[in-house]
């Protein structure tokens, strides 16, 4: 990371999305959601609701609500430009680093902030399929493997730490048997489980 | 845009143009090594000389009693290190401090723990202040240490130093304060409040940057913490910052002559700013001490429900206004202030917590601005909230 990203720095998109934040969600505007998403909580210093609108497994509109720092504000505003119009299967696919990219970079102790916005958009997407009763095809295609050993995702983690199965690391370690192979991944899984935790408030 | 408003006096503060106008004269004349022996060094040393007597007086202790450090944090760091030595001579003792301290005692305390050195830290109530009776508690003959802050730097609670002095004393401790936030707005006392050792830095009051404050009363264990010299009596290796402890004294004799003058105007501002914010914004807690006598007069930390606070930070920023937050985004941690949450408050609040921190050289119209620019911000971040 350079220095130059590392002090308190804001790109001028940074700047212009947090003061100018797109799509918000105007609480007297009446805008009927198909679907809605939340994510992280007041007590863990940011949250996110994210509404949409679909036709033909599009997005057609997107409006969000953010309470958070200039980051958080700043990636939920440029993720819901990003996803007008994409299909749900695009949508579903966007990483925090293809946000923070579009806004042309974070603060490097910044970027966890950036996490939030891509997750509250899957969680409206799941919350889509689920009210029109269909599968949800995506959620495999992005899960991605932490542990090789034993096959840990990251999906596996949010699961147990979504459904209080996996409540410390030790729980975690129990359950998924991460580690216990080569041992490469245990930094990665911890720093993994510990966003998770944030993100969902517990 | 335009206009800039500092109201971070309580991080650091802009130099006295005093200050300024004197170290610029000397700094041009004066380049000696101030424990040289030729008229060069007796030259810097006497600048030297004249900074400890200047805070000696604003200190009220005696002049052999001060040792210059690069800051309070080495100060502090001296001062538990020598516990630390003392209480592995004697293979027993304790250390009691609190849970609001400044980073250089709290991650010192940490350390300390780690390397087998008891700890315990008295918790604080709502409004900032020591639990006293909690305090006694933790007392014992086993003591060693007792410090306390004299005022905090983010709630501004004083903390009742002279009765915590007594009772420290009443069971054989040492007594230490970090009165880096209380000089030159409350009146420090090493005398009256029969201090051991007192830390505190330049920089807080209208100082230059990197000179510290160590009072050690006459006759207390010492031992320094930056060896390899002579310089302060073997209590602190390293060659005079001089131009910077000249500018120091400086602004010692400023902070003692302006002290009555400077606490009735920061509590103004302070107050007016408290009132004008709870009239305009609503849902609104204040956090800290309310009382006159046990608050630093310029330091007003309030948290804003639904809001983070290192977005109403960085909107302040953007309109010229200079402040601090609590939240843990700025911090770059998960965790909020430690010092806002030992206090018992919500987190949810700590996370939207501002503190505006008055000085010398802030007016009344400051405040006005603030009050014009902050109640819409507050608004248009409660618009965009989850809440």
């Amino acid at each position: 990371m350079d220095s130059f990203m590392a002090q308190w720095v804001y790109t001028d998109t940074v700047k212009d999305h947090f003061m100018n934040p797109r799509n918000i969600w105007k609480k007297d505007e009446n805008w009927e959601p198909e679907a809605v998403g939340e994510v992280g909580s007041l007590a863990c210093g940011d949250q996110m609701r994210v509404g949409i609108k679909v036709k033909d497994d599009k997005i057609t509109d997107i409006r969000w609500l953010t309470y958070g720092c200039a980051s958080a504000i700043a990636s939920t505003s440029m993720m819901s430009e990003m996803v007008k119009g994409m299909s749900l299967e695009e949508a579903y696919k966007i990483t925090p680093d293809m946000i923070t990219n579009a806004l042309g970079g974070l603060p490097e102790h910044k970027f966890h902030c950036s996490v939030l916005g891509d997750k509250a958009l899957r969680a409206a997407i799941d919350d889509y399929l689920e009210k029109n009763g269909r599968d949800n095809p995506y959620k495999k295609s992005i899960a991605k493997i932490l542990c090789e050993c034993k096959g840990v995702t990251d999906q596996m983690i949010e699961h147990l730490v979504v459904t209080d199965q996996a409540k410390t690391l030790e729980d975690l370690q129990r359950l998924t048997g991460f580690g216990t192979g080569c041992g490469r991944c245990k930094a990665r899984i911890a720093h993994e489980f510990e966003e998770m935790k944030h993100i969902h408030g517990k | 845009m335009g206009r800039l408003i500092y109201l971070d006096n309580n991080a650091t503060t802009q130099m006295a143009p005093e200050v300024i106008n004197a170290i610029s004269e000397a700094q041009s004349v004066v380049y000696g090594n101030a424990s040289s022996m030729h008229s060069f060094g007796r030259e810097a040393n006497k600048l030297v000389e004249d900074a400890r007597s200047n805070i000696a007086s604003l200190l009220e202790c005696s002049t052999d009693e001060i040792t210059f450090t690069s800051g309070a944090s080495e100060a502090n760091n001296t001062v538990f290190m020598i516990a630390k030595s003392l209480i592995e001579k004697k293979g027993s003792g304790r250390i009691v401090t609190t849970t609001i301290e400044h980073p250089s005692i709290i991650e010192t305390v940490k350390y300390l723990k780690e390397n087998g050195i008891h700890v315990d830290q008295v918790p604080v109530a709502r409004d900032g202040r020591i639990k006293i009776d909690e305090l006694k508690k933790l007392m014992g003959p086993d003591v060693v240490l007792v410090s306390v802050m004299t005022g905090n730097n983010e709630t501004g609670a004083i903390q009742p130093i002279a009765e915590v002095s007594e009772i420290a004393h009443s069971y054989g401790a040492l007594f230490h304060t970090d009165a880096t936030q209380a000089i030159g707005k409350i009146k420090v006392s090493c005398k009256d409040w029969n201090l051991d050792y007192l830390s505190c830095s330049g920089h807080k009051f209208y100082g230059p940057k990197g000179v510290g404050i160590l009072f050690a009363k006459k006759g207390v264990p010492f031992m320094p913490f930056v060896h390899g010299g002579e310089q302060e009596h073997g209590r602190r290796a390293g060659t005079y910052n001089t131009i910077s402890i000249y500018g120091t004294g400086i602004a010692a004799k400023l902070a003692q002559e302006n002290l009555d003058e400077e606490n009735r105007r920061l509590w103004k501002m302070r107050e007016a700013l408290r009132e004008g914010i709870l009239k305009t914004v609503p849902h609104v807690v204040v956090n800290g001490c309310q009382d006159q006598q046990f608050c630093l007069p310029g330091t007003l930390d309030v948290s804003f429900e639904n809001v983070e606070g290192e977005s109403i930070l960085l909107m302040l920023d953007m309109n010229g206004i200079a402040v601090s937050t609590g939240s843990a985004c700025a911090t770059g941690s998960l965790e909020p202030s430690y010092v806002l949450l030992a206090g018992g408050l919500d987190v949810e609040l700590a996370h939207g917590s501002i503190r505006f921190s008055f000085g010398r050289f802030n007016t009344m119209e400051d405040v006005e601005y603030v009050l014009e620019v902050l109640p819409p911000i507050i608004e248009r971040l409660r618009a965009i909230s989850t809440r």
